[in-house]
């Protein structure tokens, strides 16, 4: 039998830049942001990768999210999943419940189509709205049990083997498929995309889809920025050179004495 | 009534974060007149344990109990905290924004199919019920309405400072044994390493902190910092995504889901500065950042800044140092 997993990524603002928000306050404005994929999710993409690989299977990465968001899933079509499905809509208006629910259609759909995925891997979290629950909300609409918050994943004999940082030590999980898994990134080292692979990235077919239904939203009021700090950083010099400069400073601290 | 997981360490204490949720509940108990708060626990814990939690004004302290509960399990204890939640009437669920106090509650949320807040600040009304928390990374704040009830979210870490009641609770001691359906057992943790032992008791209580983020560059890339550690007699704090990455041990870590540190000097080195860190190193009274990037918010925040690489300006203060002791 082979393995075919699903992995979902999302685009999400580069958010070590400046957030400028929309003017009615319902969402980042991209046209002043940098966009990307999170880290967990990069690491999510990898592990399908290596799991179909392992399986004699296939990858498929999926999105939600504006027109632009092909860019996220041809990056990842670039770095070894075959084939990509696009549900072309704002994510900005889609709760997690929302997410998950369409993503449940999608493994639905593709099930249907003779194409099943035994397992569906995200990111633990997304960068811009932070939810922190759509993976787990997705193996409630699909009735498969969920381990969360991991960082490996391998599959033999229709079972997955989970493993990652939890709060007693380095936890595994081990269940039978399917299953749902949540990533954090720090298991797997992305691999960088090859030449040829960005070329078949660029060609590959992505499968366009609709929402299933109309979302019902993430009970967002508006987004609000912190207000500014007025900076009162004293620059005590620029690299080596400042050495002199810190050291005075440890001195007045009192934090040089031995 | 208010519902609070409290997530005990494995040395059998209380863990900070849920501390601070129950202080954070304390607030909110006030403002709608006096209701009580719960606690619940998994495993039956410690005298020490319900102590604490009778300090910081819990009344009842649910211990779940059963085999269900021999290991770790996201949706058993998620079946756990909507069983008590039923014979309670709670109106609020509410967790610690830990990953274990986040997955329960997203399990409670699916499970009852009502909305999830996670890393949650503040509140700002009880009717509609509004709060708002941390996204894009600390960069920006919803405000949520959470109309349903119960309520459900997470309380972001070190977003208020964990402080006994003045007004203590009983602390009762009530043992609760769900029946927990076996689909809920599924994906439960089968093994677990030894963990590492938690040296974070130092660090917390340290006059001087060297901190080390993603400008460290690798496993490999310590050496100045922890040379500079050692020249100032100090504690070594790390960035999440530095002990993500296993380049250093989780005892170390500063932020929300690491310590909180007060110390004289902080000297944060390569560290963007990222809300989550900052909510565990905004007490230090000095923080000195080295930072390549002049505008990172690290160095805006601090109260002096050596723009540069880190390392070629720790081994120059490396090398100061030595030269001035001679």
């Amino acid at each position: 039998m082979s393995v075919n997993p699903l992995v979902c990524v999302k685009r999400v603002v580069d958010s070590s830049g400046e957030v400028v928000l929309t003017e009615d306050g319902q969402g980042v404005d991209g046209r002043y942001a940098g966009f990307t994929m999170s880290a967990h999710e990069e690491c999510a993409v990898e592990l399908a990768v290596q799991v179909a690989a392992a399986g004699n299977g296939s990858a498929t990465v999926m999105t939600l999210g504006d027109a632009d968001a092909v860019e996220q899933l041809r990056a990842a079509l670039a770095v070894g999943c075959t084939a990509a499905t696009h549900v072309v809509a704002d994510s900005q208006a889609f709760g997690p419940a929302d997410v998950a629910r369409e993503i449940a259609a999608v493994v639905r759909d593709h099930e249907a189509a003779g194409t099943p995925h035994e397992l569906v891997l995200l990111g633990n979290d997304a960068a811009d709205s932070g939810d922190f629950q759509v993976g787990i909300r997705l193996a409630y609409e699909l009735g498969w049990p969920v381990v969360n918050g991991v960082s490996t994943v391998s599959v033999a004999d229709g079972e997955v083997t989970a493993s990652g940082a939890g709060a007693d030590g380095h936890e595994t999980y081990r269940l039978p498929l399917p299953a749902v898994v949540t990533i954090l990134e720090g298991g797997v080292e992305p691999r960088y995309p090859t030449v040829p692979g960005r070329m078949k990235a660029k060609k590959a077919r992505v499968e366009e889809r609709e929402p299933g239904v109309a979302p019902t939203g993430a009970s967002r009021l508006r987004l609000v920025l912190p207000p500014p700090t007025p900076s009162s950083v004293e620059i005590l010099g620029e690299g080596p050179s400042a050495a002199p400069a810190v050291v005075d400073l440890f001195e007045r601290l009192g934090v040089l004495a031995r | 009534m208010i519902l609070v997981l409290v997530e005990v360490s494995l040395t059998g204490e209380a863990v900070e974060n849920s501390l601070e949720a129950i202080t954070f509940a304390r607030d909110l108990a006030a403002a709608g007149g006096g209701i009580p708060i719960d606690a619940v626990v998994v495993g039956v814990p410690g005298d020490d344990v319900v102590k604490a939690l009778a300090e910081h004004g819990v009344r009842r302290v649910h211990a779940l109990t059963g085999p269900a509960y021999d290991a770790y399990s996201g949706a058993a204890w998620a079946a756990g905290l909507m069983a008590v939640r039923e014979k309670t009437g709670s109106v609020v669920v509410m967790a610690s924004g830990t990953p274990r106090g986040m997955e329960v509650l997203a399990h409670v949320g699916a499970r009852t199919a009502l909305p999830m807040a996670a890393n949650v600040v503040s509140f700002s009304s009880l009717s509609p019920f509004t709060v708002t928390r941390q996204v894009v990374g600390g960069q920006a704040r919803e405000e949520m309405q959470l109309s349903q009830r119960p309520a459900l979210f997470t309380i972001a870490g070190h977003a208020v400072q964990a402080a006994p009641a003045d007004a203590p609770g009983t602390g009762e001691l009530v043992e609760e044994t769900p029946d927990v359906a076996d689909a809920d057992l599924v994906a439960r943790v089968v093994s677990s390493e030894e963990p590492e032992p938690d040296l974070s008791g130092s660090l917390k209580s340290a006059r001087v902190v060297v901190g080390a983020g993603r400008g460290a560059g690798s496993a490999d890339g310590f050496g100045e910092i922890l040379e500079l550690a050692d020249l100032l007699d100090a504690s070594v704090g790390v960035s999440r995504v530095v002990t993500s990455l296993g380049w250093r041990p989780h005892h170390e870590q500063v932020g929300q889901t690491g310590s909180r540190i007060s110390p004289d000097l902080y000297i944060p080195c390569g560290i963007s500065g990222a809300i989550q860190h900052w909510a565990g190193c905004s007490s230090a009274k000095n923080i000195l950042a080295i930072n390549t990037d002049p505008d990172a918010p690290m160095v805006t925040k601090a109260t002096h800044a050596v723009i540069g690489d880190l390392h070629e300006v720790l081994p120059a203060i490396n090398e100061e140092i030595r030269r001035r002791r001679g």
